[in-house]
Parts: structure tokens; C-alpha cells; sequence
């Protein structure tokens, strides 16, 4: 059996990879893969301590998680749309007013 | 070396690789493909620790829904690849001192301090299949579940919003 501590160190490693995107990718829809990938690294925290301690309220709580990484990226991908119906552009960088 | 442990191995190195991938590629779509991959070897890592449920909407809402709207938008925006602008000359190596800072944190606690002992105990057989999920789901934890529903019409009608066009707009 693989200890638990391995996954929640590969899940460290993809968190870390996701914070380090978000930092330096100027692309908000890249920005925004980063993080759908911190979710998952918290995700896969959950699901092995859930292994470890064998309740299943870790996997019902990853199952919420799902569902509003599923709703955030709706809106956020709207939002994106709609900056650049107005803006024309979607760099990050430009985006530095509230009002279009 | 068992089967297990080769498996694991492999897939994290293919999970980091592709995050990897993700981070650096020059394009977006290339990123988004990166990570569904990246997805899809998580999904498997669910199935070794015994959550078959949540690996399948692993797979059916991370890897399928959710990076096809990516994807779609993508698309739809040309934004395959933008031109490299740098406003902060200092922000990209000050963002990887402090992400190198937040693994050495993980990982000092991890296996200097060892905040989770050991390995992996048996799980009893039925332990996060349909069954069990679906009827904790329903029994105890209703109210959330229908809470998520509400959340979800609310996202959509959201979008909806942020994207219509007004009639005598433009």
C-alpha cells in the first residue's frame, strides 16, 4: 500500500504548481486553470484523508466542492466573455477599472 | 516494489508533468488539454483510494464538463496565446521564491514534523461506493444537497445575465 503521506505530498506539489500559475500566467483564463487545480489538489487531500479516517463525510464534502468549482467557472467564464465584449482584450494586466 | 506502488509513482510523475504543462505551455488550448489530463490521472488516484463515485464525476464534470466550457471559451475569444506583456519585471521570480517557500513549508511538515504517520489502513468494502454516498447524501445531508441545486440555478442565471445582450444595446 502507498502511505497516505505520498498523496497528500503530490497534492502539495500540484497546489504549489496552481498558486505558482496564478502568480505568473497573465492569461486570466489560464489563471483560472490554476485555480480549478488548487481545487483538485484540496480534493485529493480530502479523499486521502478520508482514507485515513474512514468517515465519508471527506468524499460528500469533495462532491460540494465539485459542484461550486462547477458554478464558479460558469460565472467566471461569463465574466471573462464580457469583459472582452467590452474591453476587447483580456489581459490582466488592462483589466485595472471596475467600470467598463 | 508492488503493483500499487509503481502505479502511484507513475501517475504522480504524469500529474506533475502535466501541471507542468499547463503552467508553461504558449497555448491556451494546449493548457486546457494538459489539464484535463492532469484530471483524469486524479480521477485514477480517487480509485486507489477507494472513492470510485467521486472519480467518475471526476471525470464527467472536472474532465468533461467543465474543460469543454474552457475550451469553448477559449475558442470563442481567440485567446489562444497573448502577447507577453511583463508590468512587474520582479513579480515572476519573487512568485517562485514564495511558491518554493510554500512546498518547503508542505513538505517540512509533511516529513520532518510527520503530521499523518503511516500507511494506509483497510477499508471495509462497501466504503464510497454509489450506495453508501448516495444515501448519506440523501439522509443527512439533504439540506446542503438541495443548497447546491439553488447554487447551480443561480450560477446559470448568472451567466445568462453577464452574457445577454440587451434588445437596444449595440
Amino acid at each position: 500500500m502507498v502511505p497516505v503521506s505520498w498523496y497528500i505530498a503530490l497534492s502539495a506539489i500540484l497546489f504549489t504548481i496552481g498558486a505558482l500559475g496564478v502568480l505568473i500566467r497573465r492569461n486570466p483564463l489560464i489563471i483560472f486553470m490554476s485555480i480549478e487545480l488548487m481545487l483538485n489538489a484540496a480534493n485529493l487531500v480530502m479523499v486521502a484523508f478520508t482514507r485515513i479516517y474512514v468517515v465519508l463525510e471527506g468524499q460528500i464534502f469533495v462532491f460540494f466542492v465539485m459542484t461550486v468549482a462547477a458554478a464558479e467557472v460558469a460565472v467566471g467564464l461569463a465574466l471573462i466573455v464580457a469583459i472582452f465584449k467590452t474591453r476587447h482584450s483580456i489581459n490582466v494586466d488592462e483589466m485595472n477599472s471596475l467600470k467598463g | 516494489m508492488t503493483l500499487e506502488l509503481a502505479l502511484f509513482l507513475i501517475l504522480a510523475l504524469v500529474a506533475i508533468a502535466t501541471a507542468l504543462g499547463m503552467l508553461f505551455s504558449r497555448n491556451a488550448v494546449y493548457s486546457a488539454l494538459f489539464l484535463v489530463l492532469n484530471f483524469v490521472t486524479v480521477a485514477v488516484f480517487y480509485l486507489l483510494l477507494g472513492a470510485p463515485f467521486i472519480a467518475m464525476s471526476q471525470v464527467s464534470v472536472y474532465a468533461g464538463a467543465i474543460m469543454v466550457l474552457f475550451l469553448f471559451v477559449i475558442m470563442l475569444l481567440g485567446a489562444e496565446s497573448l502577447p507577453p506583456s511583463q508590468t512587474l519585471p520582479w513579480q515572476r521570480p519573487l512568485a517562485i521564491a514564495l511558491s518554493v517557500i510554500l512546498a518547503g513549508e508542505a513538505g517540512y511538515l509533511l516529513f520532518v514534523r510527520k503530521i499523518t504517520g503511516g500507511i494506509v489502513p483497510q477499508a471495509i468494502a462497501t466504503f464510497g461506493s454509489p450506495v453508501t454516498l448516495g444515501r448519506t447524501l440523501f439522509s443527512k445531508y439533504l439540506l446542503p444537497f438541495e443548497i447546491t441545486s439553488v447554487l447551480l440555478l443561480v450560477a446559470m442565471v448568472g451567466a445568462i445575465v453577464l452574457t445577454h445582450k440587451e434588445k437596444g444595446e449595440r
